[in-house]
């Protein structure tokens, strides 16, 4: 009954608003991912799934974290999370003022990121599920061949990123997913599944060799370098890495 | 659930804004299964283990013979453990190659200090059974090897805390970064190798230190 009174209360005040932790349809289909399927050419299948249609906030972050304290950032195994883990966060179990409780949540890691979407019956993207969601803009489902779209993201991968962040909840795009550009890079399930390595050039050397099969990535699209600047920047990562401009948003995929 | 929103009164901000856009998340979500969360990844009966051991994580393992075990419960020896799957066509058995070198680089006395595990990429097709034909197929020795496999999600976990990387082609086949990892006997990676083919001299050495370290 309270939640209920709660709820009515937010609803009356803030129709409208994009806040709420809610997730939305993609219809999924299929799709030119920069990675493609075969490593060639083909298309990936991006079957229909929901995805939270803003980033996880960190007040979201913090409520996990009172009930999963095995999160906290003083008691976080260094396997799952390294040292900078919610560094921005006053206390452990505390925001303060550089951390507002409508930013999203960055510096948390791949593993923290999995263990809150779990614990709300849900996962992380799948980059295709990400990038598929990512190539629309206000009303196109796939907005990347447009030459000004790609400018206003790449605009965005310009601004210093020392400022503060934004609260969560900037224009919807075709779908009612917001933030997927302009406001923080975000945690994929696959993340290390993008093997754009320096690896590649080993190939010839059996000494080296790194990869079965077709090796590295065969990147298609290489225009594209707002999406090419995410993958190498995933790519890079380790899974108990955190940055200060790293959040995540979780997915559920549809029975 | 007055803790937070006690501490958001505290900002600069419109406290009221902030306030009301944090409620809905605070409360239980109408679509959670009863507030039942799953297994945490951090904690269970682990007790002493160090922070960065790798045993942390819980994976639920199958072995060749059909098994069940947990990776942590592999603690107490040193393993070499690496990831592959059993239709690679190339590396993979390279993989085992450079395992079964590595372990003759050894004496008899410090290669039965030493376990090696092999987890699939692959569970869908990398059944037990399939698992065990490896065994005979690579004459690969039943005492000191397990091949095993887990689920989906834990074969991603298991990977991204052995930092590995793999990618599933339309084709089924698996791209994969090699790594053979030394874990000491709480489950800390103390020396990785990429080498394949050739046994890693350096990766020996790190390897006879830890068997010598560990002792009797």
């Amino acid at each position: 009954m309270e939640r209920v009174r709660r709820m009515l209360c937010v609803l009356t005040l803030f129709a409208g608003t994009a806040a709420a932790a809610d997730y939305v349809a993609v219809p999924g289909g299929t799709f030119s991912s920069v990675l493609p399927a075969d490593d060639k050419a083909a298309d990936v299948v991006v079957e229909p799934f929901r995805l939270r249609s803003v980033p996880v906030t960190n007040a979201e972050f913090l409520a996990f974290v009172a009930s999963h304290p095995e999160w906290r950032r003083d008691r976080v195994a260094s396997v799952f999370a390294e040292t900078r883990f919610l560094s921005q966060w006053q206390a452990a179990d505390q925001l303060g003022n550089d951390a507002l409780a409508d930013q999203p949540v960055t510096q948390v890691s791949w593993f923290a990121a999995q263990a809150f979407c779990e614990n709300e019956g849900a996962r992380l993207p799948t980059w295709n599920e990400w990038e598929f969601a990512a190539a629309a803009d206000a009303t196109r489902a796939d907005a990347r061949g447009d030459p000004a779209w790609r400018e206003a993201i790449l605009l965005w991968y310009s601004q210093p990123s020392g400022k503060a962040l934004a609260p969560v909840g900037g224009e919807a795009n075709l779908y009612g997913v917001r933030d997927l550009h302009g406001l923080v890079w975000e945690w994929v399930d696959d993340f290390n599944a993008l093997l754009v390595a320096s690896d590649s050039r080993d190939q010839g050397d059996p000494d080296r060799l790194q990869f079965c099969g077709a090796g590295a990535l065969n990147l298609r699209d290489r225009d594209n370098y707002a999406v090419l600047m995410r993958i190498a920047m995933l790519s890079s990562l380790k899974a108990a890495d955190t940055t200060a401009n790293l959040g995540f948003r979780c997915a559920k995929s549809i029975e | 659930m007055t803790m937070p929103a006690a501490s958001v009164l505290t900002f600069v901000r419109a406290a009221l804004l902030v306030l009301l856009l944090a409620l809905p998340t605070l409360a239980p979500s109408a679509d959670l299964p009863g507030g039942a969360s799953r297994p945490s990844m951090a904690f269970g009966a682990l007790g002493l283990l160090p922070g960065d051991s790798v045993y942390r994580l819980p994976v639920a393992l199958t072995d060749q013979d059909g098994r069940n075990f947990h990776l942590a419960d592999r603690r107490g020896s040193l393993q070499l453990v690496s990831m592959f799957y059993t239709s690679c066509p190339y590396v993979c058995p390279l993989i085992i190659d450079t395992l079964k070198k590595t372990q003759h680089a050894l004496t008899a006395d410090e290669a039965a200090r030493l376990q090696v595990l092999l987890v699939s990429f692959d569970p869908e097709r990398d059944t037990a059974t399939r698992l065990k034909e490896v065994f005979g197929q690579r004459k690969i020795d039943g005492a000191s090897w397990t091949l095993a496999r887990t689920d989906t999600q834990s074969v991603r976990k298991l990977a991204a805390v052995l930092g590995v990387q793999y990618r599933k082609l339309a084709n089924r086949e698996i791209n994969h970064s090699t790594a053979i990892v030394l874990l000491n006997t709480d489950g800390r990676i103390i020396a990785r190798t990429d080498k394949l083919g050739d046994v890693d001299a350096d990766f020996v050495a790190a390897l006879r230190k830890a068997i010598a370290a560990t002792g009797d």
